[in-house]
């Protein structure tokens, strides 16, 4: 199965994505629509900047008084006759799962998008046990019949071009379909409709969860969503612990933020509310319904001051629209559920137990910060990328070389005689690779940086070694500082002295 | 009024050139430059590493060196904003050398953001007849909050034809130790930047930190295109004195 391969190194992966020029491109043009779509959309909406600030004071929040609002969510669902589960891990996800396809004889299971779902690996699960599992939105059918993961958080086969999805379903169809997404999304619907009415058991994400009310909320642009939630006769919703808001009044907001950073859409195309199973005034809805609520390390994170604020993600996507390393590795990269920059903060924080393995995917950053920019609850993932490596570093799971390499750094950078002796031995020590001031050769620790670009030499004569004559130089003519910049260099010390 | 230079260590290693740059340039306005040798690095490499202590060491040098200095001035966004950002967290549990960390805060500028926002000048009198593209880095820019400040120096540069970058606030893929740790992904990166630069058919390529300036002029230079890669401090040195 390609996309989850826990034995293979973020390097590896990421040389296969390299490698992969129909991903490199077919990510690089859906990135650059949703980002050029995002910004005319908040551009549209004017003051985006104010909008980002109440969505994340909302967040943070909630975050801050999870418990409350959290019990709060249960007992109005539990009120309104639904079930709710509390999951520790996925383990304890799967086996609350397995227990109501047991009570409920179920054999098939119709599905619509759910990262959580598949940060359980619940289809892996129910196919271990003979039940028959269909994703029901488009691009995770196609992840379904191309036995991938996700590779992106919104557009889940957002690595395929329109050939490969043609490829994927003709295989499945029997026939050859064209490359025409009308004729593939047709084939899909017709196939998928036949699922929906044998299917025994729904099961959906939730995009927020309303405490106040004890509603779910989800949102979608194919309407599988509504299908999924309504048909079968026993609904599973599975939740991340941290995807309650407080009230409908807060869902306002987060309904202008969402679809705005993820798609650039003013307002997702199905936005449903789903409160407690089909009571006898309904036309329609589940007979039964359940929430599975998964903590799966987010509760460890609750009270961190470096990390709580991960847990005000939306799950949007925008962060991995704006990543230039994610542009050019796509999702599978990342090697776990979630990819780009929330993904290199989630899949370490959330694996405590398999730090060894997962630490390094915060690597994967050049802490750019683009995603903090383009974050819609302003996320610092930047920040949290390096808080991880530090973690990295004082849990000793990090290369010999670099502990090495870092030792030498601090005995030269905390010494400056010391540091205007190692350039000067370097730029003797060097002769032997420079030609016309550039060093060319990969010899060693030079072939990770020279097989792109040539390196420089360092000077003939370093900075802090020609001061003193430049010094001498420009002190010969004096020229007098204008009356008016003097000023105004006096008036900002006087300002930051009466700061202080 | 005493200004000293924080040369930043690619600057003092590899390209002096641009410390001279600034040092003549401000000269021209009566301002002396003082530089302080106890200064070794930001500690950012270190940092964004993960080493937070090696980090704090490196750090400790550039408080000590400009402890007495009214105004500080780098040719890197990155490295300022390495002190803007996380200075006081380095320093969190020590209250003499936090204290210091704040005043160096408050009182250390990017090369642009001191010529424009503190000394107020804008037109420097250059001349420079050349086709121009800018690389906007992103610490300089996001972290820091330099945006308008080359723009406005380089509308009142005479001569040049300013042609902007595509894409041009993508990162350009150095993220200091990430080229090396990730250096295919890295190559991927700057060899897009590359091509940006070339589709611009720019003569010039022109930024604030020598860091983004390396990776991207390294790639060109591989690449066997010789655009001219300098900081902007250079480029408007070299403006101002071939007039003279
Ligand atoms: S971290 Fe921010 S930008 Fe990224 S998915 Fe979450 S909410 Fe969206």
């Amino acid at each position: 199965m390609s996309g989850f391969n826990p034995t293979s190194t973020l390097e590896e992966r990421a040389r296969v994505a390299l490698n992969d020029e129909f991903l490199r491109n077919a990510v690089k043009y859906t990135t650059e629509k949703l980002r050029t779509n995002k910004k005319s959309a908040t551009d549209e909406l004017g003051n985006w900047e104010d909008w980002r600030d109440r969505g994340r004071m909302i967040r943070l929040h909630t975050i801050a008084h999870l418990d409350y609002y959290l019990s709060l969510f249960v007992e109005n669902v539990r009120k309104a006759g639904g079930y709710v589960h509390f999951a520790k891990d996925t383990k304890e996800a799967v086996d609350i799962t397995m227990k109501i396809m047991e009570a409920k004889k179920a054999k098939s299971v119709v599905k619509s998008k759910s990262m959580v779902s598949e940060e359980v690996h619940i289809n892996h699960a129910l196919e271990e046990n003979d039940i028959e599992v269909v994703e029901t939105d488009l691009g995770e059918y196609i992840i379904q019949l191309a036995g991938e993961t996700p590779s992106h958080i919104i557009i889940p086969a957002i690595h395929k071009n329109k050939q490969q999805v043609a490829d994927l379903f003709s295989a499945e169809a029997g026939e050859t379909l064209p490359p025409v997404t009308k004729t593939l999304a047709g084939f899909a619907r017709s196939k998928l409709r036949e699922k929906f009415l044998e299917a025994d058991i729904g099961m959906t994400g939730c995009n927020f969860a309303i405490a106040e009310s004890g509603s779910m909320v989800l949102f979608s642009n194919e309407g599988n969503a509504r299908m999924v939630s309504t048909v079968p006769k026993t609904q599973i919703t599975f939740m991340g612990m941290e995807r309650i808001i407080p009230s409908f009044e807060d869902l306002e907001v987060m309904a202008s933020l969402l679809p705005r950073a993820a798609t650039g859409q003013k307002l997702t195309v199905y936005m449903s509310a789903i409160n407690g199973p089909k009571r006898s005034e309904d036309s329609d809805g589940p007979e039964e319904m359940h929430i599975i609520i998964l903590d799966n390390g987010r509760s460890q994170q609750l009270g961190d001051p470096e990390f709580q604020e991960v847990l005000n993600c939306i799950r949007c996507g925008a962060c991995l629209n704006a990543c230039p390393v994610y542009r050019h590795v796509g999702g599978h990269t990342y090697g776990w559920v979630y990819s780009g920059p929330i993904g290199a903060v989630l899949t370490p924080v959330l694996n405590l137990d398999n730090r060894e393995q997962w630490g390094e995917v915060a690597n994967a950053s050049t802490l750019c910060g683009a995603c903090h920019e383009a974050c819609p609850v302003k996320i610092p993932l930047h920040d949290m990328l390096v808080y991880i490596r530090r973690r990295n570093v004082e849990e000793g799971i990090v290369k010999k070389a670099e502990q090495l390499g870092m030792k030498g750094f601090q005995i030269v950078a905390s010494n400056h005689r010391l540091f205007r002796s190692v350039l000067r031995f370097g730029k003797v020590a060097q002769l032997p690779l420079v030609k016309n001031g550039m060093i060319s050769s990969k010899l060693g620790p030079l072939k990770a940086w020279n097989s792109f670009r040539h390196a420089p030499a360092l000077a003939p004569q370093s900075f802090r070694d020609s001061w003193s004559e430049l010094d001498q130089e420009l002190k010969q003519t004096k020229n007098e500082l204008p009356a008016d910049i003097k000023q105004r260099m006096e008036e900002i010390v006087a300002k930051r002295g009466k700061q202080r | 009024m005493k200004v000293s230079l924080f040369i930043t260590c690619l600057s003092d290693a590899i390209y002096p050139r641009v410390g001279q740059a600034m040092a003549r340039l401000l000269h021209h306005y009566g301002i002396e430059l003082h530089f302080p040798e106890v200064q070794t690095c930001c500690g950012q490499p270190a940092f964004n590493s993960g080493y937070w202590d090696t980090a704090r060491e490196s750090a400790r040098t550039i408080i000590d060196a400009f402890e007495d200095s009214d105004f500080v001035i780098a040719p890197s966004g990155s490295c300022v904003s390495m002190i803007h950002h996380h200075y006081e967290t380095l320093f969190v549990d020590e209250p003499i050398y936090l204290k210091k960390a704040k005043d160096l805060i408050a009182k250390s500028y990017e090369f642009t953001q001191f010529l424009v926002k503190v000394l107020g000048i804008t037109d420097l009198g250059a001349h420079f007849p050349h086709k121009v593209t800018y690389h906007p880095s992103c610490h300089g820019t996001r972290l820091l909050g330099v945006k308008d400040e080359p723009y406005q120096l380089l509308e009142k540069v005479e001569g040049l034809e300013f042609v902007p970058l595509p894409y041009a606030e993508d990162c350009c893929g150095f993220g200091g130790t990430f080229a090396v740790k990730l250096s295919d992904i890295s190559g991927a990166m700057v060899t897009e930047k590359a091509e940006h630069v070339l589709e611009t058919q720019a003569e010039v390529l022109v930024g604030l930190d020598m860091g983004c300036l390396m990776n991207i002029g390294g790639r060109l230079q591989h690449a066997g295109k010789p655009i001219r890669v300098m900081h902007l401090a250079e480029l408007l040195y070299e403006g101002v004195s071939k007039q003279s």
